[in-house]
């Protein structure tokens, strides 16, 4: 049975735990990244991060790209949408296709 | 000249043959598989990107409504709120195999049926934003969920996709030039070493000729 795990500062994640979601607030980039693969080992296939976290432990989260699970999504936080989710996805473009011929644009 | 040594012998000949045969098999079959991922994975970012853009924005106004009930009440009460929740989501993960990629497909299941067991909390003490705030986050989850299914099937996909575009490139432009010269120089070398043969026997008959001749006067 696995479970769904959310990281990131306590304002953007509190809510989560009403609907269900595993919440773990963590501050520095340290705790996270030891928080991380705690969560990694423990039956935890998906695991939200906010941006701005996702974005101080990249290189972490760069480690389990190419297994099947986690899936490590980004998600904006209480202090507003950075765009990393996004230019995540057209990095994905770029990596397969060679150029951003989809997003490119926008 | 071939950038290797090779043996002009027949049988690495015939052994250079069946490579070359090979791997212009494999080059073609490598090929269909590029393109093939590649079809899927359009859609499967188009997909992506919408998710996303939903998902954002979903929290974004959950955030926003978060905000405003956290400015109607006190923090000690918002945090006692939530503190116990009711609900909880299992996963069930299974995976999906797509062109030798395998990608997550994710079912989840409350452990409640209640959908109203998102409020863990009397209503006595909270104001009806925070009530509206946590609706507003449960209805974008299952988006959420389904965006990391995609996202992560996108991320394998890309990287898979990387991997075949490189193998074909090595192929169709090292390893069939590559063996294709190397199969010429070795019929070339044969063929020179079968005709100085042949000059040879002739000139070796000329010489016994001409002896019989000066033998014969």
């Amino acid at each position: 049975m696995y479970k769904i795990a959310v990281l990131g500062d306590y304002d953007s994640i509190y809510g989560f735990a009403a609907v269900g979601l595993d919440t773990f607030p963590v501050s520095d980039s340290e705790g996270a990244t030891r928080q991380l693969h705690t969560l990694a080992e423990n039956n935890y296939s998906v695991i939200y991060v906010t941006e701005e976290l996702a974005s101080r432990i990249s290189e972490e989260i760069e480690k389990y790209s190419t297994s099947l699970y986690p899936a490590i999504i980004q998600i904006p936080g209480v202090s507003g949408n950075t765009g990393a989710g996004v230019e995540n996805v057209k990095k994905t473009v770029e990596q397969a296709v060679g150029s951003d011929i989809l997003f490119g644009g926008n | 000249m071939a950038a290797t040594q090779v043996n002009p012998t027949r049988m690495e000949l015939t052994r250079l043959k069946k490579k070359l045969k090979t791997a212009v098999r494999g080059h073609k079959l490598l090929k269909d598989k590029r393109d093939e991922l590649m079809r899927q994975f359009l859609d499967l970012v188009r997909e992506n990107m919408e998710l996303r853009m939903k998902v954002e924005a979903g929290i974004k106004n959950a955030n926003k409504n978060f905000v405003i009930a956290k400015a109607g009440m006190s923090e000690q009460t918002l945090h006692t709120a939530l503190m116990a929740p009711k609900q909880e989501i299992y996963l069930e993960c299974d995976k999906k195999n797509v062109m030798s990629v395998d990608i997550p497909v994710f079912e989840y299941r409350t452990k409640t049926a209640d959908a109203n067991d998102i409020y863990s909390y009397g209503f006595a003490f909270t104001s009806n934003d925070l009530d509206d705030a946590v609706k507003s986050l449960a209805d974008i989850l299952p988006d959420m969920l389904k965006l990391s299914e995609t996202e992560k099937a996108c991320q394998l996909m890309a990287s898979e996709i990387e991997k075949t575009r490189r193998r074909v490139n090595a192929l169709e432009h090292v390893v069939i030039p590559q063996t294709e010269q190397n199969i010429r120089y070795i019929t070339m070398k044969l063929d020179e070493n079968e005709r100085s043969t042949q000059i040879r026997l002739m000139k070796v008959k000329d010489m016994m000729l001409e002896e019989v001749r000066e033998k014969a006067q």
